[in-house]
C-alpha cells in the first residue's frame, strides 16, 4: 500500500516513532476495531482511533445523545442532543479523518448479535456502562478468540485490562456480574468527566499498540488509578484455572443475556 | 505485630487473621463485592472466612467498576 503525500504528512508523528514507522501506520490503516458504546469511554477511544487512521471503526450504541452526557462524552456536541450517538460519532470521525470507514450499529450489544458483529473485527473495545454487557463482551471475545480491552470507571477511579487469547480475562478476576444495584453506576454515583478521557485514551493506546505490535500490552495485568491521589497501579493477574469461561472446566460455553438468565438455565 | 502487603502497601496486623477479618480491618466499602488475590492467586468468596493470613502475604483487593457511560 502506497501512502499519498497527504497521508505521509497526516501520520508523520506516528511514522517518526521507531516502534511504528511506515509499516506500523500501514497496519493501523488496515486495522478493524469495534468500539462498544459511544459514551464516556467510547468518545475518547473513537476520537483517537479516528485521528490515528484506524481503517475501519465499528461503533455500536442504541442510545441517543442526552444533555447529561456532554459533561464527559466529548465526541458529542450540544446540537447533537436527541441524535443517535452512533450518528453523532460518525459525523465527528468523518470530519477528523476521511481515511476512516465508519460502520454504525444503532442497537445494543446482545447475546443474539454479539458473534455476528465481532467476527468482522480484529480488536474489540469495551466502552459500556453496565456489568451484564461487560461480562457479555468478555464471554463473546473469549469464546470467539478475539482480543479486547476492558474498561471501567466510577467516581474518581478507573481500571482496564487487555485480553488476548490465553491471557487472564475479566471473569478470571471478577467471577460474575454483581447483583443489580449492588454496585453503583456512574449515573447513580457520578464520575469525574476527565476520568473517562484518562481511561479511554489508555484503551486507545492499547488498541494502537496491538495493531502495530509496539510495546507490551496490559495482558495479565489490571491497571487501576485514582484521580484524587493520582496513584496508578498495575496488579499482576494470572489466568484463573477456576474461571467459568476460560478456566479448566468452563461452565459458560455459549452466550446468555445476563447472569439471571444463567441461573434460570441452570435450574432447568 | 506482623507485616503483610495490601494493594502494594505494607500493613501491620495481628494474627490470627482471616481474609474476612482483613476486609473488615480495611473498611472495604462493599465486602461482598470485592475480589481478592492472595499471593497472586484468586480466592473463592466462600474461602475468605477460612483462609488464615501469614507473615509476608501479599493481598490485592480488586473492585467492580461498571461505568463507561
Amino acid at each position: 500500500m502506497g501512502f499519498t503525500g497527504e497521508q505521509i504528512e497526516r501520520y508523520s508523528r506516528h511514522i517518526l516513532l521507531q516502534d511504528i514507522g511506515v509499516e506500523g501506520q500501514e497496519k493501523i490503516l488496515n486495522g478493524k476495531v469495534l468500539v462498544i458504546g459511544a459514551g464516556g469511554l467510547g468518545a475518547p477511544i473513537l476520537l483517537y482511533l479516528a485521528a490515528a487512521g484506524v481503517g475501519t471503526l465499528g461503533v455500536i450504541d442504541g442510545d441517543v445523545v442526552d444533555l447529561s452526557n456532554l459533561q464527559r462524552q466529548v465526541i458529542h456536541f450540544t446540537p447533537d442532543v436527541g441524535k443517535p450517538k452512533v450518528e453523532s460519532a460518525k459525523e465527528k470521525i468523518n470530519q477528523i479523518n476521511p481515511d476512516v470507514k465508519v460502520v454504525t450499529y444503532h442497537e445494543f450489544f446482545t447475546a443474539e448479535n454479539a458473534f455476528d458483529i465481532i467476527q468482522d473485527y480484529d480488536f474489540i473495545v469495551d466502552g459500556t456502562d453496565n456489568f451484564p454487557v461487560k461480562f457479555l463482551i468478555n464471554d463473546a471475545c473469549v469464546l470467539a478468540g478475539k482480543p479486547f480491552s476492558h474498561g471501567g470507571i466510577l467516581r474518581f477511579d478507573g481500571q482496564t485490562l487487555t485480553h488476548l487469547p490465553g491471557t487472564a480475562c475479566y471473569r478470571c478476576a471478577f467471577h460474575s456480574p454483581p447483583p443489580p444495584n449492588a454496585v453503583p453506576t456512574c449515573s447513580q454515583a457520578g464520575v469525574l468527566g476527565a476520568i473517562a478521557g484518562m481511561l479511554g485514551t489508555i484503551q486507545a493506546a492499547e488498541v494502537l499498540k496491538y495493531l502495530t505490535g509496539a510495546g507490551d500490552l496490559l495482558t495479565n495485568r489490571l491497571l487501576t488509578f485514582n484521580a484524587k491521589t493520582m496513584n496508578f497501579r498495575t496488579v499482576n493477574l494470572k489466568p484463573n484455572k477456576k474461571c467459568p469461561v476460560c478456566g479448566e472446566h468452563p461452565t459458560i460455553t455459549e452466550l446468555v443475556e445476563s447472569e439471571q438468565a444463567v441461573c434460570e438455565l441452570k435450574s432447568k | 505485630m506482623s507485616k503483610i502487603k495490601v494493594n502494594d502497601e505494607s500493613q501491620e496486623v495481628t494474627f490470627p487473621l482471616t481474609v474476612t477479618g482483613l476486609i473488615k480491618l480495611n473498611n472495604v466499602l462493599q465486602p461482598d463485592m470485592v475480589s481478592v488475590q492472595l499471593n497472586g492467586e484468586f480466592l473463592e468468596r466462600q474461602d475468605f472466612e477460612t483462609t488464615e493470613l501469614k507473615e509476608g502475604d501479599e493481598i490485592d483487593f480488586l473492585y467492580f467498576m461498571g461505568g463507561g457511560c
